[in-house]
């Protein structure tokens, strides 16, 4: 487990970030939409091409296999893709114990794994896309609006599950979030894009 | 039995039927009368040209002359499968892609029955080579096609769960294994669907001219299985090197989904 580096990372449209995000570190990135948070967060976890170096701990990435690059450094999109008809099939095969004790923590029971993945509303995709990213054990977390379609009582499981798996697991997060009140709630370093450029957030 | 030849006034009578056509397109205003006299003319020049062109290469034995006019189908038959692409791969890819898997699969498998098979001698006859390779190019092309379409499409859309496939840790061609394995699926499914067909719903149409040219019918027979074998393997070939290296370059090194790729 180690911290996140980025280095001259450059998305398209955006100047180079540099940024360290540490063990157990949390940090929180807001701005217009349309700015480039989540073009960011696809580059760091190396969707597009673009020029930079991330490093995860101090292997760096381009020296790993992009599926080692992903396992560690995980990356949650704002609407995560789904391929196949029940949720089970989406769910890594290792830890089913594991497995569902994160289902468990999101107020999933069991019954879930055999869901029919187009009968699921977003919200309930969200989670399980979430608890789906947990299984892989990363290191480090990308998370791209992670609770935006919850109502209150699941945003609190999920922002918890969150925040205990960062804990025990000395993950670095980098968490791109519309809402002023969770980075408050949260309580982290905030960050802004504005401008194309990414700077401290003075407002919270 | 001889072959009757065709005197020019036997082929003005079918003509007339054709006229026939168009005029009653004509009274009856379905408009379509300009377009059956264009395409009826149309087939007359392109057929009695390739017809002139043939009896001179039949009369040469020049391996290089043959092979141009191999070469020339081949082209023709790579911008055909370009055509029909609704999101090609940008660059020389969208051309080089379909032309490289049908000249992989339709000239080995010609070398293969000209050589083995039915043992020609030389191999490059043109009399066997062309008309053979006309039907292998006419139909891997269609079967190409349409799977290099699918892939493409497919790509295009799935960005979404292609990705969410590669985030969860998986490497490129299991992220597009089953988009490729529809894809194949449907550039396969023509010529399957044609070999269950033949001689119960449809007479093909190279038996048939054998059998009207004076072959007797099961030899006529032996010939259409040889030629439907013949298409449905260079078919397979060609649609499976056609979306391999299709859905490779679908990838970059670093196992990225580069939609940018496609037009």
């Amino acid at each position: 487990m180690g911290e996140l580096r980025l280095q001259g990372i450059q998305p398209l449209g955006l100047a180079p970030v540099d940024l360290t995000v540490g063990a157990d570190e949390r940090v929180f990135i807001s701005g217009a939409s349309g700015a480039g948070k989540s073009l960011l967060l696809r580059a760091v976890a190396d969707l597009d091409p673009h020029p930079g170096e991330a490093y995860i701990g101090d292997t760096p990435r381009s020296i790993l296999a992009a599926p080692d690059w992903h396992r560690r450094v995980a990356l949650l999109p704002a609407e995560p893709g789904w391929w196949a008809e029940t949720v089970g099939e989406h769910m890594p095969a290792c830890e089913p114990l594991g497995r569902l004790d994160l289902l468990g923590q999101l107020g999933f029971d069991a019954d879930v794994l055999r869901w029919q993945v187009s009968r699921l509303s977003t919200g309930e995709r969200q989670r399980l896309a979430l608890a789906r990213l947990l299984t892989l054990r990363p290191e480090a977390l990308l998370l791209d609006e992670a609770t935006a379609n919850l109502d209150p009582v699941n945003r609190d499981r999920a922002e918890a599950l969150i925040t205990d798996y960062q804990a025990g697991q000395d993950a670095a997060v980098l968490w791109v979030s519309h809402d002023p009140d969770q980075r408050r709630r949260l309580g982290s370093r905030s960050l802004i894009i504005d401008g194309g450029r990414l700077r401290p957030d003075e407002d919270t | 039995m001889d072959l009757i030849s065709l005197s020019p006034f036997d082929l003005a009578l079918a003509c007339a039927l054709v006229l026939l056509l168009a005029g009653l397109s004509w009274r009856l205003r379905l408009g379509v009368e300009r377009r059956i006299l264009i395409a009826a003319a149309r087939s007359t020049v392109q057929l009695i040209l390739l017809g002139l062109v043939l009896k001179v290469l039949f009369a040469t034995r020049d391996p290089w002359l043959i092979g141009l006019l191999a070469l020339i189908m081949l082209s023709v038959a790579g911008w055909e499968v370009l055509a029909r692409q609704h999101r090609r791969f940008r660059g020389p890819w969208g051309y080089g892609i379909g032309a490289l898997s049908m000249f992989l699969s339709s000239f080995s498998i010609l070398v293969l029955a000209l050589t083995v098979i039915i043992g020609v001698e030389p191999w490059y006859q043109p009399q066997y080579l062309i008309p053979l390779l006309g039907m292998l190019l006419g139909n891997t092309m269609t079967g190409i096609a349409i799977a290099l379409d699918q892939l493409s499409r497919q790509a295009w859309e799935g960005r979404n769960r292609i990705e969410a496939r590669l985030l969860l840790g998986a490497r490129w061609d299991e992220a597009i294994g089953d988009i490729r394995r529809e894809a194949l699926r449907a550039g396969l499914i023509p010529i399957v669907n044609a070999m269950a067909a033949a001689g119960v719903v449809s007479l093909p149409g190279m038996m048939t001219g054998q059998i009207l040219a004076g072959s007797p019918p099961m030899e006529a027979a032996k010939y259409q299985l040889l030629i439907m074998f013949l298409i449905s393997a260079g078919t397979g070939l060609g649609s499976l090197a056609a979306v391999w290296i299709g859905s490779r370059r679908l990838f970059d090194d670093r196992e990225r989904l580069r939609l940018d790729r496609l037009s």
